[in-house]
């Protein structure tokens, strides 16, 4: 389970999170929404401890992320699969190596690296393209094979920051079919940041609205899609103010 | 006036601060050897082999201009065998390291900003993070110990390169015979010019080595802050050498 607990964070005095509470119950699919800049990003890295909260803490299975080391926050990460808005791969790696790269920090053999590697790229339908640089990959494919590399590791969650952000409708639909089979394949529970609604709809057990700094509702997709909170409505309708 | 020293000062002791955390945090990563050995070899092919042409161009030049200027400040006072002894010595003791530190500076430090800094904006050393990586083991360690290790064997053959352009300028222009360049070559030559060159060049490398990373990583933005990081290495660098060569000579060769 992972906790979001009174979350308060600031950049240059301009606060970003503001009191930002919310429950993540194991097996769900939680889709975070909101505005460009309102820190849904910000939240999600404070759950893997690459930003630090000002205020508050985000307690992952009972650790609270912010009181760990360096030892335990690498335990934590070891649970965790993060799949990067745009990828992030590693230029310089093949498609394999970019996937294998967790796996090596785990005692685990050549082989069963290797098969590791074929099975999460099967999972994300990008068996063949092992000897491929990132550079030769479409958009779609390197957000692909940013969730290989999450997969692989076999972790307990998967938080995926803006997966459907800059692909077309198509490619956006068959990234929210992968995160589905994902979860159905691993069981994982998820965390999805987004602003793309028809992927918010199709993925999440439960929709929270992130808005100034806090959760202006939270509730699961049929309710959202019902709300008659004004600012929840004019989001979810695309409405300009 | 005084608020704006004030916050200057402030803003220097707080990077002070920022590089000295920088250094303990490499410093513990070294623990790591699992991560940064295998990636240690590919570094030091990278800053070695790759920095070596244009440090060997610029030895080259500079021990035909070196023999071509002590003749001229010679002629007619001091004999020409001492051509070799001004060679030799500054290439080992000043030109050699502080001139190839000063070209890697730009090619080496410049290039490792550029590269980590771009790593950092688009989320490549966050991936590394989420996947288990200590960024100070996987990325600086293996480029600082690449750096301190290769700049003394680049500075070597900089040095070698330098002294024989001199004494192919020596023996081609000068009408210098070869016995007399070694003669002055030996002339007053101490051990010590040679570690002292080397051992400073390990130290330049090391500092050009560990601000292109410290400020790699500290990039913010796109590629307007990739750009500024790379100018600024390369200027803290320079300067850094500069101030670590006078330093050097205070402490050493006295």
């Amino acid at each position: 389970m992972i906790q979001f607990q009174d979350v308060h964070k600031a950049f240059n005095g301009k606060p970003v999170l503001d009191g930002f509470t919310l429950d993540v119950q194991d097996g769900e699919t939680m889709v975070i929404i909101g505005y460009s800049g309102s820190g849904k990003s910000v939240a999600l890295k404070h759950v893997v401890g690459l930003l630090h909260p000002d205020a508050g803490d985000v307690i992952v299975d009972g650790r609270a992320v912010s009181t760990l080391d360096r030892s335990g926050l690498t335990e934590l990460r070891r649970d965790i699969g993060f799949v990067f808005q745009f990828a992030a791969l590693f230029d310089s790696m093949t498609v394999a190596d970019n996937v294998a790269l967790g796996l090596v920090r785990r005692d685990l053999s050549d082989e069963e690296i290797a098969e590791r590697v074929r099975e999460a790229l099967a999972l994300v339908d990008l068996t063949g393209t092992d000897d491929q640089y990132p550079a030769e990959l479409s958009g779609g494919m390197r957000k692909r094979v940013g969730i290989a590399r999450a997969i692989a590791l076999r972790p307990r969650y998967i938080l995926y920051d803006e997966p459907t952000t800059g692909l077309d409708p198509v490619t956006s639909a068959v990234m929210d079919q992968l995160m589905v089979r994902t979860r159905e394949h691993l069981g994982v529970t998820g965390i999805v940041v987004t602003h793309d609604m028809r992927s918010a709809y199709t993925v999440g057990d439960r929709i929270a609205m992130l808005y100034e700094g806090r959760v202006r509702q939270v509730a699961p997709v049929s309710d959202i899609r019902e709300s008659d909170d004004p600012v929840v409505r004019q989001f979810i309708e695309g409405r300009p103010a | 006036m005084i608020e704006q020293v004030g916050r200057r000062t402030v803003a220097a002791v707080k990077a002070v601060g920022r590089f000295g955390h920088f250094v303990s945090d490499t410093a513990r990563a070294l623990a790591d050897v699992g991560v940064w050995g295998p990636l240690t070899l590919l570094q030091m092919r990278r800053v070695g082999v790759d920095s070596l042409p244009v440090a060997l161009f610029i030895a080259a030049f500079t021990g035909v201009v070196l023999a071509l200027q002590a003749s001229y400040t010679f002629t007619g006072t001091v004999p020409l065998y001492f051509v070799g002894t001004l060679v030799g010595k500054t290439m080992m003791l000043e030109l050699g390291p502080v001139l190839a530190g000063l070209a890697l500076a730009g090619r080496v430090g410049a290039s490792m900003a550029a590269e980590l800094g771009t790593m950092k904006v688009t989320e490549q050393v966050d991936a590394l993070e989420t996947l288990a990586y200590d960024p100070q083991s996987y990325l600086v360690v293996p480029r600082v110990l690449a750096g301190t290790l290769m700049f003394p064997m680049i500075v070597a053959l900089a040095i070698l390169t330098g002294i024989f352009t001199g004494w192919l300028a020596s023996i081609v222009l000068l009408d210098l015979s070869t016995p007399e360049f070694v003669k002055g070559l030996k002339l007053f030559y101490r051990f010590k010019d040679t570690w002292f060159g080397l051992f400073k060049s390990a130290t330049f490398g090391f500092t050009i080595t560990l601000v292109g990373c410290m400020v790699g990583l500290g990039t913010r933005g796109g590629a307007e802050g990739v750009g500024l990081s790379t100018t600024r290495a390369v200027v803290y660098s320079a300067v850094l050498l500069l101030v670590l060569d006078a330093f050097w000579a205070l402490v050493l060769l006295r």
